[in-house]
Formats: C-alpha cells, sequence, structure tokens
C-alpha cells in the first residue's frame, strides 16, 4: 500500500513551553504517507505526545506548518481564502487516547453514532447501521447498549478505536494506546491495531510497545529532548542504531 | 410567652400569611429563574476567549459575593430604582406591590446569578479535559462538543449545588420585607404590630419556611439519586 503519496507534511514545528524554557518539539519536519503505520519513539517527556496532537491541531504549534492533504491547516485561512475550518478536516484524523476518552453518559452505539449523526448529518438508522457492522468487526456487537462504565479496559480501547472509524478517517492517530491496560488486555487492542493497518490505514502510533513496532510498523521515527533525532524502517531502527541516544534507549527498552 | 391565644391571635390572620406564601415562592422561582440565565452569561464570558469580558464578569461576581445581600438589596431599591417611584404601581395576584416586588428580584437574581455562575463554572470544569479533546477530534465543533459532551455530565455535577442555591434563595428573600415586599417576614411583622404576638407569629413563619425549603431539597435529592442510578445502570 505505502506509495509515495504524501498524506501529512509536517515542516519545521515548534512547540515551547513556559517561555521557551521547555520545547516540547523543536524543529521537526517528516512527512507521512498514505499507508504509512509510523511509529513514534522516544523517552518519556521527550515530545512525542505533543507531536502527535499537533497533527490534529489539539496542541497549537508556535511555529512550522501542517499540510493535510494539501491544505496547511496552521493557516487561519483555506486555499479559498475564507477561514479556515478545522472541523471539516479534523473529522478525517481519527485520534485513539491513552485513556479511552469515551462518553460516559451514552451508550456505546450513542458514542459511535454521535459524530457521524451530528457532524456528518447522517440519518439514525444508518449510523447504527454502520457502528454495528463496526462493533462486529472488533467482537463487541452484544455490547452496544452498554454504558462504558460497564466495560472493561480492552473492550472501552477497542470501541474508541472503532468510534473513530465510524468517521471514515483518512489517517489514525494512537497516543499510548496499550498504556493504561491491564497487560492480558494489551494483546486484544494490539490485534486491532495490525487488522487495521493490513487493512491499509495510515496510522501514526506512539507506543512503548517495541514488538508492535518491529511487526507492524514500516517507518520508526525517534524523538528526544522535542528533537526528531533518528527516523528509519524497524530494521535501521533496532538492528543498526546510530544515534547514541537511540542506542541508550534501546538498550534500557530491549532488556 | 408563647400560649394556644396567642397563636389563636396570630392565626386570625391565616390570610396574611398565605399571601406570604405565595409572595416568597414567587419571588424565589423569579430569582432562580433569572439568575440562572444571568449565571449561564457569566459562566461563557469567564471561561471566553474575550480578556475584557473575562475581566468583567470575575469582577462582577466578586463584588457580589463579598458585600452583603442587605445592601444590595437597598441599593438597587433605594438607588437604581429611586425608591419605586420610576415603577407603576401594579398588583400582582391582587395583593402584590410590583414596585416593591420587581427590585426585590432583581437584587436577588443579580446577587445569586453571581453565586451560580461559579457553580456552573466549577461544573464545566469539572469534565474531564480529555472529553473535549475526544469529541473535537471526532470534528464536533465548540458548541455541539458544550452541548453534547460537556454540559450534560457538568449538569449531572453541579444539580445538588443548584439545589442548594434555590433553598438559599428561599431563605435569603427574607431580607425583602425591608423594602416592604409583602412576603413571609412581612406577615409576621404586621401581626406582631396587630396583636403583639411576636413569638407566635415568627414560630409560624419558621414552620412555612421549613415547609418551603425541606420538600424543595428532597424532591431535588430524589432527582439526583436517579440521575446518578442512570450513571451505573
Ligand atoms: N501543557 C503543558 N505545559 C507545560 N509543559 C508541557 C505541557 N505539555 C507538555 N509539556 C512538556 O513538554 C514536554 C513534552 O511532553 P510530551 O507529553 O509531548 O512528552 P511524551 O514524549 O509524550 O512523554 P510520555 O512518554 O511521558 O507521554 C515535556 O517536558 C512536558 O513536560
Ligand atoms: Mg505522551
Amino acid at each position: 500500500m505505502a506509495t509515495s503519496d504524501k498524506l501529512i507534511q509536517v515542516k519545521n514545528l515548534k512547540k515551547h513551553y513556559n517561555e521557551g524554557v521547555i520545547k516540547a518539539i523543536d524543529d521537526v519536519t517528516v512527512d507521512i504517507n498514505r499507508g504509512d503505520v509510523m511509529v513514534v519513539i522516544g523517552p518519556s517527556g521527550s515530545g512525542k505526545s505533543t507531536f502527535l496532537r499537533s497533527l490534529n491541531l489539539l496542541e497549537v504549534p508556535d511555529s512550522g506548518s501542517i499540510i493535510f492533504e494539501g491544505v496547511d491547516i496552521t493557516q487561519p485561512k483555506g486555499p479559498d481564502g475564507k477561514k479556515l475550518n478545522l472541523d471539516v478536516h479534523r473529522q478525517k484524523m481519527g485520534m485513539v487516547f491513552q485513556h479511552f476518552n469515551l462518553f460516559p453518559h451514552k451508550t456505546i452505539l450513542q458514542n459511535m453514532t454521535l459524530a457521524p449523526m451530528k457532524v456528518k448529518g447522517l440519518p439514525q438508522a444508518e449510523a447504527e447501521a454502520k457502528a454495528l457492522e463496526l462493533l462486529g468487526r472488533v467482537g463487541l456487537a452484544d455490547r452496544a447498549n452498554a454504558y462504558p462504565i460497564q466495560l472493561s479496559g480492552g473492550q472501552k480501547q477497542r470501541v474508541a478505536i472503532v468510534r473513530a472509524l465510524a468517521m471514515e478517517p483518512d489517517v489514525m492517530l494512537f497516543d499510548e494506546p496499550t498504556s493504561a491496560l491491564d497487560p492480558e488486555m494489551v494483546g486484544e487492542v494490539l490485534d486491532v491495531m495490525k487488522e487495521l493497518a493490513a487493512a491499509g490505514m495510515t496510522m501514526v502510533v506512539v507506543t512503548h510497545e517495541m514488538g508492535f513496532a518491529r511487526e507492524v510498523g514500516n517507518r520508526v521515527l525517534f524523538m528526544a529532548d522535542g528533537k526528531l533525532l533518528e527516523e528509519g524502517s524497524p530494521e535501521d531502527i533496532f538492528e543498526h542504531p546510530q544515534n547514541p541516544r537511540l542506542k541508550d534507549f534501546l538498550s534500557k527498552v530491549l532488556r | 410567652m408563647l400560649t394556644s391565644k396567642g397563636f389563636e391571635a396570630a392565626f386570625s390572620y391565616w390570610q396574611l400569611f398565605l399571601q406570604g406564601v405565595v409572595c416568597t415562592v414567587s419571588l424565589s422561582a423569579l430569582t432562580v429563574v433569572l439568575g440562572f440565565i444571568l449565571a449561564l452569561l457569566l459562566a461563557v464570558c469567564r471561561m471566553g476567549r474575550a480578556r475584557l469580558l473575562r475581566i468583567l464578569a470575575a469582577a462582577y461576581v466578586e463584588l457580589f459575593r463579598a458585600t452583603p445581600m442587605i445592601v444590595q438589596v437597598f441599593i438597587i431599591y433605594y438607588v437604581v430604582f429611586n425608591g419605586v417611584k420610576v415603577l407603576p404601581g401594579v398588583k400582582l395576584f391582587g395583593f402584590i406591590r410590583f414596585d416593591r416586588f420587581f427590585p426585590a428580584v432583581v437584587a436577588l437574581a443579580l446577587n445569586s446569578g453571581a453565586y451560580l455562575s461559579e457553580i456552573i463554572r466549577s461544573g464545566i470544569q469539572s469534565v474531564d479535559g480529555g472529553q473535549t479533546e475526544a469529541a473535537r477530534s471526532l470534528g464536533l465543533n465548540a458548541v455541539q462538543t458544550m452541548r453534547f459532551v460537556v454540559l450534560p455530565q457538568a449538569i449531572k455535577n453541579i444539580l445538588p449545588a443548584i439545589a442548594n442555591e434555590f433553598v438559599t434563595i428561599i431563605k435569603e428573600s427574607a431580607i425583602c420585607y425591608t423594602i416592604g415586599v409583602q412576603d413571609i417576614m412581612s406577615a409576621v411583622n404586621a401581626v406582631k404590630g396587630a396583636t403583639y404576638r411576636t413569638g407566635e407569629a415568627l414560630i409560624i413563619a419558621t414552620v412555612l419556611y421549613f415547609c418551603l425549603t425541606y420538600p424543595t431539597s428532597k424532591i431535588i435529592e430524589h432527582f439526583e439519586r436517579k440521575m446518578r442510578r442512570g450513571d451505573i445502570r
């Protein structure tokens, strides 16, 4: 699936906190191609989350640009000269969070149909049929009328993934999707992500699961201190690391 | 001291007490509605992007929370409405003097708006930021996110505090007899003047206030329990 078709171009991205004392992202430039499964690794506080959250502008960068499907979404105005409607672009980028962030006052089905109905204007019946089909794919169709509180962590995260998929995004962003899970539930979530990758979805995944990075990723980014220090295929990164920071990091996580 | 004769004498003015109850209830109910609308506006200003509005709303809230209610009522009545001269002398329900009642509603609503806005603000802030992030990343806009995701959760969190404020308003509205509003306290005053049965009149007033506030808090507690049950289901 991987072609050279650029889906997201990140150019000279910078994000500082505390008047520049903390450089959460320090001049990062990278292209994400359609069909890529890009895994972002690095030590805690290296800026992985900030980078990922900048892609859909949950975090507004201080400078640099994010060009998504040809449109620079960091600009106040779109290519047509009118005010840029960020929501239009955001709905094409699904996001999965460490803590699931399901809506607790809504059933699983309502969680999944809210955005398709309110944002895309899908009729309820259609939105529900689609939601049930997606839930079936992750083995949770029978939980459609349950509330999030009634599900296990692994089930919640699978719902969160298909909730994002219900908007038919062009790319899926994952921020440590398995870090809040009990170990026995990590596998079921990773399996869903693997299937998604196999189906050709473009994915950017921040994770500490090095096995997943190796097996599923086609590109790996290593970040430290807000900088993109090394980039390559899983083989490059894990078998032939160059940067001493990366070697040090790997020696700690791959014991 | 308190005698059954005294209660009989006080009770013979039951119509005054009844009017007092009607007046106190209308005063409190109107105050809550107007106060809530004002509170929503204040909360939106305080959390909005416009710096000037943020500062003004914050100043308003602090001012009204830091000064005695009776001073606020007197300022509204004597200064703003110039001691009734600017208002029509209509009577609501055939007895409530509008020129006294209206300034009282305004003063109470301005005061409780300040308190309620803090309650609403804390309710909105009590909703996890991840909820907003999830909604926005699905493509919902700011208004949809507030309406479908944040507010439903916020209101559930603040229902007890709003109920509390309603009960507080019923009690504090008693101050309004000082500007001639014919509420329960003003009935006490009239009975006192006519019969000198102050103790008996006050006990009747106590019972009446209790009968208003206690069921109110119980009813809202009931709804609260029901909503909480909905949480677990
Ligand atoms: N809102 C904020 N205010 C101030 N500093 C922040 C803020 N958000 C992030 N930072 C800082 O920016 C840096 C990068 O944070 P980020 O969360 O992106 O790291 P991370 O690589 O995701 O770490 P982890 O593996 O712990 O999740 C850290 O030093 C962090 O303390
Ligand atoms: Mg992080």
